[in-house]
């Protein structure tokens, strides 16, 4: 039995047999070509096969892996197309050169511009040069393309793969992928995300054709790939897979079902995201809409503020991902824990009870104003809603509307098109819990923060690892201040969301259906946990 | 010449995707399109040097348009970046 340990890209577990792919190796001897001419213009047909392959392959992936994973071959054909890359060949053609030969020395050039760069994307592109170089060498000798010659399911082991291998593979035949080289964001990784296989890239191993047909495990849940295993971690492993496809599929048969419990109450289960792209686990998820979407990420991670212009386009294209389904943007929650030195916040003692979140945003309204403008005009393209962090008092949630509405008379003078945006605050502070009757006159709905409201009604600290058994979620207080927050919303006629950690908890589904919450919101990979618990609750 | 700057939203950058469908748009213009970032600048037709210029999240790049339809080159190409990148 050997361990190997990779970086996993997907969650899951296969056994199987083990298949290595060797690449066939291509010899080519540089030659002294004598009819320039005809060489270049074999160059040039070839090339011009090669397109005709890519477009085929773009057709043949647009139909098996849909749309965002075809777009490679598509890219691959615009490579082909690029004027440096062709120039170096033809260059080292003119110049005598036999044409196999001249791509091979243009593959290994433009590959290195890739494989040299200090991002991982980028240096996962060099792959795609060496694909394209080998596509039109193949031509160019004749050889047809390889792929994965393979009659049983096989746990495939590679050093790394092309797309256009990735994509020629029958996937029916495929049960995982373990590579030595590859990033999370290669080609293996994108298509086993895309096909739900167990995948390790990035593995310290050396394959060598005798480990055919030999038993192996991949844990992506361990980062492990182990070869040969002894009975009692086959058996473990064995009941593990099981257990992993037996939740996969009960999951995925919940998508498109309503969260509706046996006696038929219902709940909306919506996902919190903290970038664009989260959006698009969200949608996968089935998520109902996003009930927290944190807008920090504009801030964080640079060293001016974010403009209204990069503001509206991230949020616009939240919206338009979500297609009209409910979108709550979070204003900023920044405060002096987190490293943002063009806000010039000075340092505090007690950064959790400081100058945070609201507290910034009112007393300094450009920042503020600049915020909900870009929602505001991004509200035209979806259904909007805004929430604001932090609220203790009243008087600040009236402060808010006449920001707001100085916004919104701004913005229609201006003649932009905005939509109907609902206002909610955050009940995360048991000061707004208790005054949740009055708040819930100002406002639109209310999203319950379990998290911080946890921290402060407990007086606990929830990083302080000594701490992490008072600090306990499900204290009397903290779910007799939420059903206080419900039932004072109600009051209102208005909806009351969770969107803190507590919303994923299962434990306390039945607790919140009880109060009568309205909506949950939880990270993406919990919808369907959680709307399985609201549908075995009788 | 026009000239533009504009900070990349997407969270890798000018990634293959939006490089191929920028080479497209510029392509559809008479003017020369030069990308300038981290000091490198590249011909906005040329997908391999778009892609080498290494563009991530939170950068800033320089779009510069210079020939007969400069105008409304530079008005689709801001467009273009406002919506993909």
């Amino acid at each position: 039995m050997n361990r190997y340990v990779g970086k996993s890209v997907l969650k899951g577990v296969a056994v199987g047999r083990v298949f290595c792919y060797q690449k066939q190796d291509i010899h080519i001897e540089q030659t002294k070509v004598q009819d320039v001419e005809a060489e270049l213009s074999r160059f040039q047909g070839a090339v011009e096969k090669a397109k005709e392959q890519l477009t085929a392959l773009y057709e043949a992936a647009l139909a098996n892996v849909g749309e965002d994973h075809a777009m490679i071959f598509d890219i691959h054909r615009m490579m082909l197309e690029d004027d440096d890359y062709l120039e170096a060949i033809e260059q080292a053609v003119k110049e005598g050169t036999n044409a196999e030969y001249a791509v091979e020395m243009a593959q290994d050039q433009f590959s290195e511009l890739f494989a040299s760069m200090d991002d991982e994307y980028m240096k996962a592109r060099a792959v795609d040069i060496k694909d394209i170089s080998q596509r039109v060498i193949r031509i160019l000798l004749g050889i047809s393309e390889d792929g994965v010659p393979t009659d049983e399911p096989v746990i495939l082991i590679a050093d790394d793969l092309t797309p256009s291998e990735t994509v020629k593979m029958d996937k029916n035949k495929i049960l995982a992928f373990v590579t030595v080289r590859g990033s999370s964001n290669s080609h293996t990784a994108i298509l086993a995300r895309s096909m739900n296989l167990p995948a390790l890239v990035n593995t310290k191993m050396e394959p060598s054709e005798d480990w055919n047909g030999k038993v192996g495990v991949v844990d992506g849940f361990n980062n492990e790939f182990i070869l040969d295993p002894d009975k009692e971690v086959l058996d473990e492993m064995i009941r593990r897979k099981n257990q992993w496809v037996a939740d996969l599929e009960m999951l995925e048969e919940l998508k498109g079902k309503d969260n509706v419990t046996g006696d038929g109450r219902q709940i909306d289960i919506f996902a919190n995201i903290g970038k664009v792209s989260d959006a698009d686990p969200a949608l996968e998820a089935d998520a109902g809409g996003i009930g927290l979407f944190r807008s920090e990420f504009l801030y964080l991670g640079r060293d001016t503020f974010p403009t209204e212009e990069e503001q509206f386009v991230s949020y616009k294209a939240v919206l338009e991902k979500m297609e009209g389904k409910k979108v709550v943007i979070r204003t900023l929650d920044i405060g002096a824990d987190k490293k943002v030195d063009y806000f010039h916040l000075d340092p505090e003692e007690n950064p959790a009870l400081g100058y945070r979140a609201i507290r910034i945003c009112l007393d300094r309204p450009e920042i503020f104003i600049t915020q909900l403008r870009a929602i505001y005009r991004a509200s035209a393209y979806g259904r909007a809603s805004i929430m604001f962090p932090m609220i203790v008092s009243v008087e600040e949630v009236k402060r808010i509307k006449e920001i707001v509405e100085q916004v919104r008379e701004e913005l229609r003078v201006e003649g932009y098109p905005m939509g109907e945006v609902e206002l909610g605050i955050m009940v995360e502070t048991p000061a707004a819990a208790l005054l949740s009757g009055e708040l819930a006159k100002e406002v639109d709905f209310f999203s319950i923060g379990t998290n911080d409201l946890t921290q402060y009604t407990l007086a606990v600290d929830r990083q302080n690892q000594k701490l992490e058994s008072t600090c306990n979620t499900h204290h009397p207080a903290v779910l007799k201040l939420i059903e206080m927050t419900v039932k004072n919303g109600h009051e209102a006629g208005i909806w009351v969301g969770i969107c803190g950690e507590l919303a994923a908890d299962t434990d306390l589904t039945e607790t919140f259906l009880n109060m009568g919450v309205d909506e949950l919101s939880v990270s993406a990979s919990a919808v369907l946990k959680v709307r399985k618990a609201v549908r075995d609750i009788t | 010449m026009k000239e533009f700057q504009y900070v990349i939203q997407d969270p890798v950058g000018l990634h293959a995707r939006p490089a191929g469908l920028l080479v497209k748009q510029a392509g559809g213009f008479q003017s020369k399109v030069t990308v300038e970032c981290n000091g490198k600048s590249a011909d906005a037709r040329k997908l391999i040097m778009l892609m080498s210029l290494g563009v991530k999240q939170g950068m800033e790049v320089a779009c510069r348009i210079e020939g007969e339809d400069e105008e409304a080159a530079a008005e689709a190409l801001q467009k273009f970046f406002q919506e993909n990148l």
